[in-house]
């Protein structure tokens, strides 16, 4: 009998499940992945075979025009692979369509999350806790620092401030894929009912998103409109846009950014950011040590992120624990 | 405290001057005193509270968080203060609301380095995150908020609409938190009465030159010497000796303090005596040497023979009761040279103008010099009265070309402020020998700045995904990088395995293209080292 988990192989281009031939959110082409979301830093064109969920599916045809070989997997099925390997897709609660991948092998079950959170959000599924042998986790806010604090804060910050200055308008920059939806779906929640205008390259995704029956209230393109049509408004771009030639069309703009790394002061500077908003589509560290407590496996796997001081609390709580250096999973913009 | 821990994150974040000037006018108008004192006091870097210290903080923190956890998330921000701001436990229970900027003040100044244990962490509780991280920084001192003292000042004669020349003119006279300058400002009464006092006068600085080519008609050249900028004040048998910052470093070079007997305001450059360079009448030591006595609260006598101080004038601001900045340049400056014979030639001398036919003779003079004393050469318009601050067309400093050598990238370490939480500081170091006959690199110096921010982004990625070893915060990096290092001089240094030690070293250029192993040999550093 082969030793115990040695079909799950952590490799520097991704997680290698060795029995069924298949990476997990592999950064480099191969026959066979399986794919927890659609960023950039997960999903990628170029594999022969894609398991992923139908949402993760649309955005990676969106994104990366990746067609050929998608295989749809919905949340809460399972499938069952090469060598015996089964694999179930449950929520991650992260963006649209994220799931952590469950895989079962010889009475051995581990989970790959992928990013998670464990806040609610209204565009996508809520994280499910899933007991299991192994658990492969990020952490990419993984320092007792990173405390987001609840999003409704943060909203009524950014409303405050747009009340505060009429003539001028609020630039939230915000991740394209995940965070400018929820962003959006959040202002909707708190009541804010005026068209939010957007960066063009923003635009496929919130459509796909309503596709998906996300609702996103009135949207509009900023290259349809004027400069005083947007006075008082609340504008979504992509971050790299904040302090871009582009935002001169915006009537004096007061630059916000939506993202976890704005709790830290110089962060938001680095960015010339007026408005920090945090705001994060990753666990934060109370989350990540909450939920590594309730899923309670034998064994934690960190893929990325800091990663020291998630080692440090399982040594602390007599855990066990290792850090597998993965390449290339970094959001900078998260 | 709220209010002000609102103002100190609201400067934060704010990117426009005049929206500072507002933020900063408009407290100072809301506030009352002495509330508002104290928070000039703390803009101004004019607070120290014995008590409390960076380590003061750490120290509680490490009581109260693990201390592995601690120094990594340190580590990652990049700033002591923010991090204790965070990681502070709340407390359990009821706490008493926040208090007061000068209630804070008082509970500060009154604290011993035995109190601090138990009174700072009551202090604490009762505050949020925001007004935990401003007390830390009102405590320490150094608020890093973007807000040099002077544009606090210029805030401040916004606020009550009075001129910022005169608010730095009485500033000096006053101890926080200032009642007297808000009582003239704010209500009209009378100002301090500064005659009698041997108060600093804000310096006169310049720009740099860069691509602008001056008339030698207009325009006086002189060596920028390579010591430190101070003024010396001698009013009313008082004699006071202040750095570029205004700072009283009197206590640091007595020999000076006793040589001015004359009432007179002076401005020049401190140097240490030595035998390394010409100079014109006697010698000056290199910076290294001065560095030796700079920063010493109390000074040996040893110190004072072997390495005795001097100043060498640029300019004088007042003269026997007279104030002397109201005249042209040139007029000073024969007021000074009918002056320096009343002073003794032990302790001052002059620093001698530089002749040129025009402007491209003094180019070529400037190229020419070796003079390990010289910086580079200072413009000075010869109408110019004397204004503090930096008044664009009148004064320019033009320094020298630096020194580059080639190095390779070896150690990186997460830097603070607006590099903070990236891998920004870095360590380079030069062959001791040839590399393809299996020498090593040996580290010669440490940089920080230099790259754009999109460069600190690549760099940063290149240490996370090439590192070799951590040793605490700092990582070894696999050597694939060469960096051109610009430096101003290289002196030889026992500390350092190389045997040598660079001046101001900065990144200016980094070389993607160039191969680690046709980096610059140690060999071609030494040939460089003036002593």
């Amino acid at each position: 009998m082969a030793a115990p988990f040695s079909w799950i192989r952590p490799e520097p281009h991704g997680v290698h499940v060795v029995p069924a031939d298949a990476w997990i959110d592999p950064s480099k082409a191969v026959d066979r992945a399986l794919v927890t979301h659609g960023h950039a830093d997960h999903a990628r064109g170029g594999h022969g075979q894609t398991v992923a969920t139908p949402e993760t599916l649309a955005i990676m045809e969106l994104r990366y025009n990746t067609r050929d070989g998608a295989t749809p997997v919905e949340y809460g099925e399972t499938i069952r692979l090469k060598g015996g390997v089964d694999a179930t897709y449950i929520p991650a609660g992260h963006v649209l369509g994220s799931a952590q991948i469950l895989l079962e092998h010889a009475g051995e079950r581990v989970v790959i999350t992928g990013d998670y959170k464990r806040r609610a959000d209204p565009t996508c599924p809520p994280f499910q806790v899933t007991p299991c042998d192994i658990f492969i986790t990020e952490a990419t806010f993984g320092l007792p620092l990173f405390t987001h604090p609840p999003i409704e804060e943060e909203m009524a910050k950014l409303l405050s401030r747009l009340e505060a200055y009429p003539e001028r308008c609020v630039l939230v920059g915000a991740y394209a894929l995940g965070k400018a939806q929820r962003v959006i779906a959040e202002l909707r929640a708190a009541g804010h009912t005026r068209p939010i205008y957007l960066h063009g390259a923003m635009e496929k995704m919130c459509r796909l998103y309503e596709n998906f029956g996300v609702d996103l209230g009135e949207l509009r393109l900023v290259a349809d409109h004027d400069k005083d049509d947007m006075r008082g408004a609340i504008v979504v771009s992509p971050p790299s846009a904040l302090n871009d030639r582009w935002s001169r069309r915006l009537p004096d703009p007061i630059t916000a950014m939506a993202s976890g790394w704005m709790r830290v002061r110089q962060r938001a500077r680095q960015r010339n950011v007026e408005l920090p908003l945090v705001i994060s589509d990753h666990a934060d560290w109370n989350e990540l040590t909450r939920t590594i407590q309730e899923v309670d496996p034998h064994e934690t796997w960190i893929t990325h992120g800091r990663e020291e001081a998630l080692l440090r609390w399982h040594q602390l709580h007599q855990r066990r624990a290792r850090a597998l250096a993965m390449v290339g999973y970094e959001d900078e913009d998260d | 405290m709220e209010e002000f821990a609102a103002l100190i994150d609201a400067l934060i974040y704010t990117r426009s001057r005049n929206e500072k000037l507002r933020l900063i006018a408009e407290y100072l108008q809301t506030t009352p005193d002495p509330d508002r004192g104290w928070a000039m006091a703390a803009l101004t870097d004019g607070l120290d509270f014995k008590a409390v210290k960076s380590s003061t903080i750490r120290n509680l923190l490490k009581e109260r968080v693990d201390p592995v956890l601690w120094s990594l998330s340190r580590d990652f921000v990049g700033d002591t203060a923010e991090t204790a701001s965070f990681l502070w436990p709340e407390p359990m229970g009821e706490v008493a609301p926040p208090p007061t900027v000068s209630k804070a003040v008082d509970a500060l100044g009154a604290m011993t380095r035995t109190s601090v244990v138990g009174e700072l962490p009551r202090l604490l509780d009762r505050m949020d995150s925001q007004g935990r991280y401003a007390l830390f920084k009102l405590a320490t001192g150094g608020m890093r908020v973007g807000v040099s003292s002077r544009l606090a000042k210029v805030a401040f004669a916004q606020a009550f609409d009075v001129v910022v020349d005169d608010v730095e003119e009485y500033w000096h006279a006053l101890e926080p938190p200032y009642a007297q300058l808000f009582a003239w400002a704010a209500d009209g009464e009378d100002p301090p009465d500064t005659a009698n006092l041997p108060l600093f006068k804000p310096f006169m600085l310049a720009h740099p030159l860069e691509e602008t080519v001056v008339d030698l008609a207009d325009y006086a050249a002189e060596w920028k010497w390579d010591g430190i900028r101070v003024q010396l004040v001698h009013v009313a048998g008082e004699t006071r000796l202040y750095s570029r910052s205004g700072d009283d470093i009197s206590a640091t070079f007595p020999e000076l303090v006793d040589a001015l007997e004359i009432p007179a305001v002076l401005d020049g450059e401190l140097l240490v005596r030595g035998d390394a360079q010409g100079g014109e009448k006697g010698g000056a030591a290199s910076f290294n040497a001065l560095q030796q006595r700079l920063g010493r609260k109390t000074v040996s006598k040893k110190m004072l023979t072997e390495s005795p101080a001097f100043v060498r004038l640029y300019d004088v601001l007042s003269l026997d009761g007279e104030d002397l900045r109201g005249l042209e340049w040139e007029k000073r400056r024969k007021r000074l040279e009918a002056l320096l014979p009343r002073l003794p030639d032990s302790h001052f001398d002059l620093s001698e103008l530089v002749e040129a036919r025009d402007f491209d003779h003094l180019a070529q003079i400037r190229e020419g010099t070796r003079d390990d004393a010289i910086e580079g050469l200072m413009l000075k318009r010869r109408d110019s009265l004397y204004v503090p601050g930096r008044k664009t067309g009148l004064w320019y400093k033009w320094k020298r070309d630096p020194l580059l050598v080639d190095a390779v990238l070896m150690y990186a370490q997460r830097g603070s402020g607006k590099r903070s939480s990236f891998y920004s500081d870095y360590t380079f170091g030069c062959w001791d020998g040839d590399p393809d006959e299996g020498a090593e690199l040996l580290p010669v110096g440490k940089a920080y700045s230099g790259f754009t921010d999109a460069e600190l982004k690549k760099l940063d990625k290149i240490v996370r995904q090439n590192t070799l070893n951590r040793f605490g915060p700092v990582r070894e990096v696999e050597r694939t990088l060469v960096f051109e290092v610009a430096f101003d001089s290289v002196h030889s240094s026992k500390r350092h395995k190389s045997g040598l030690a660079m001046r101001f070293p900065r990144i200016h250029r980094i070389r993607w293209d160039k191969p680690v192993h046709e980096a610059d040999r140690l060999e071609a550093l030494r040939a460089l080292i003036r002593d």
